[in-house]
């Protein structure tokens, strides 16, 4: 038979199975990143002054209040025009990234707030130091109690990868974007893809919603 | 030995300490009584230097407390504080909460700072809840793991800052009794507190605070039994019925 299109078949498990790697990639580098800039960002806030705070404040509402697939598109296109051009992966790294930290940092300012003046005080009646009572107290009770938010987050920011596609990054959605148009079957792979993502996250939020139910913290 | 020299301490305009002089001699017990607002767990926070004074002075063991030379993180480190709110650690088991600070701030090694710490959980009878998180245990039992935890810095002193004052009435007794213990072991302590009789029965001097300064200062018969000053004889005949 001969046609313009070719039916989805078992050759085409290589290429989904990249589509599939790059999107935990990109989504582990993102959330990496994002985590740890939003702990610092997060802890920032907390110790800084309010003029610092608001300063802070703003530029995380803006990553946090523009579509991520706007920011993705500006970033990429300005910083081709001002002569750096970078890859799909990098540029959609760095975008996601910030994204990610900007929702991460609030998360964990949460955490440490919730750490009160009188643990710090009992840390410091201890010999501790201001960085000790900071690394041995303040962070570990800061990050734990937020595991929950984290995790949500953390699903969100791999649901949130497929807008890197717009860019050109090959990750699952484009991947599949691009069998759409060789095969036709938009449904049989969309719904692939769907599910995909519906394994990856389902048993992660039961996992968040267990933890929360076992903290003691 | 502790010495407090016309402190002054104020938070913004409120004037808490309104020149405080105390001496407390090595292995003495003092209580400091007084109504609520009137400076005595201010006056702890200053000798640890939590809180910073306007005037005087402050030597413990001849060490000017607020000079600007003193390092006060190492200072800290021979005054053991417990505070009304216990503050366990909740992300570490009792033992590690007790481990921490020999470990972290005295550099022992962990074998060494589990073994000081499990030597005093046993002190205060938590030698049953090493391994449990201090968030499952009652909170006289949580006192008593911030007091072994205070003890694992083998300080001089320890200050008291109203330790049983959260406690259901049923657990005040156990954190007491901690107390005791360690009057009998020859800790150097000053207790503020809200136990007449307590403070009585340990105390070699009683301190009665008013408004910020020392109303009147003695021995626990002298303040207790025959107070001279009429603020002390109204407060305790307010407290002791």
């Amino acid at each position: 038979m001969n046609s313009l299109f070719t039916p989805l078949s078992w050759n085409d498990t290589g290429f989904i199975l990249t589509g599939i790697l790059n999107t935990i990639y990109i989504s582990v580098v993102a959330i990496s990143i994002g985590t740890f800039l939003g702990v610092i960002v997060g802890f920032a806030r907390v110790e800084s002054n309010k003029y610092t705070n608001m300063l802070i404040g703003s530029f995380l509402d803006i990553l946090r209040s523009v579509p991520l697939i706007i920011q993705l598109i500006l970033f990429t296109t300005y910083i081709g025009v001002m002569g750096y051009p970078l890859n799909p992966f990098i540029a959609g790294s760095i975008v996601l990234s910030l994204y990610t930290m900007a929702f991460m940092s609030e998360v964990f300012r949460g955490g440490f707030e919730s750490v009160h003046q009188s643990m710090r005080t009992a840390s410091r009646s201890l010999g501790l130091t201001y960085w000790q009572t900071v690394r041995y107290i303040r962070l570990p009770i800061g990050i734990k109690v937020v595991f929950p938010s984290w995790l949500g987050v953390a699903l969100s920011v791999i649901k949130d990868s497929a807008l890197v596609s717009v860019i050109g990054y090959m990750e699952l959605l484009r991947t599949s974007e691009q069998l759409i148009s060789r095969t036709q079957q938009p449904l049989e792979i969309l719904i692939g893809v769907g599910i995909f993502y519906f394994i990856i996250s389902y048993p992660l939020s039961l996992y968040g919603k267990y933890v929360e139910r076992q903290m003691t913290v | 030995m502790i010495k407090i020299k016309g402190v002054y301490k104020s938070f913004g305009d409120l004037e808490v300490l309104k020149g405080i002089d105390l001496e407390v001699n090595r292995g003495e017990v003092i209580s400091v009584i007084g109504g609520s607002g009137s400076g005595k767990s201010t006056l702890l926070y200053c000798i640890n230097a939590i809180e910073k004074i306007q005037k005087g002075k402050i030597f413990v063991d001849d060490v000017d407390v607020h000079a600007k030379e003193t390092n006060q993180d190492k200072l800290r480190q021979k005054l053991g504080m417990v505070f009304q709110q216990w503050n366990s650690f909740p992300h570490l088991t009792v033992l590690e909460n007790a481990a921490l600070a020999p470990q972290i701030v005295l550099k022992m090694s962990r074998d060494e700072a589990m073994e000081v710490a499990q030597k005093e959980l046993k002190h205060v009878g938590l030698e049953d809840k090493f391994d449990v998180y201090p968030t499952r245990m009652s909170g006289g039992q949580q006192q008593r793991l911030a007091i072994a935890r205070a003890l694992a810095m083998k300080p001089n002193y320890m200050l008291f800052d109203e330790v049983t004052s959260a406690l259901d009435p049923e657990l005040v007794g156990e954190v007491l009794d901690t107390l005791r213990l360690l009057r009998d072991d020859g800790m150097t302590m000053i207790t503020v507190t809200h136990e007449i009789s307590f403070a009585r029965e340990v105390s070699d001097k009683v301190a009665f605070f008013h408004e910020g300064v020392i109303e009147e200062l003695g021995t626990p018969e002298q303040v207790l039994e025959n107070p001279q000053q009429e603020r002390t004889q109204q407060f305790l005949s307010k407290v002791l019925h």
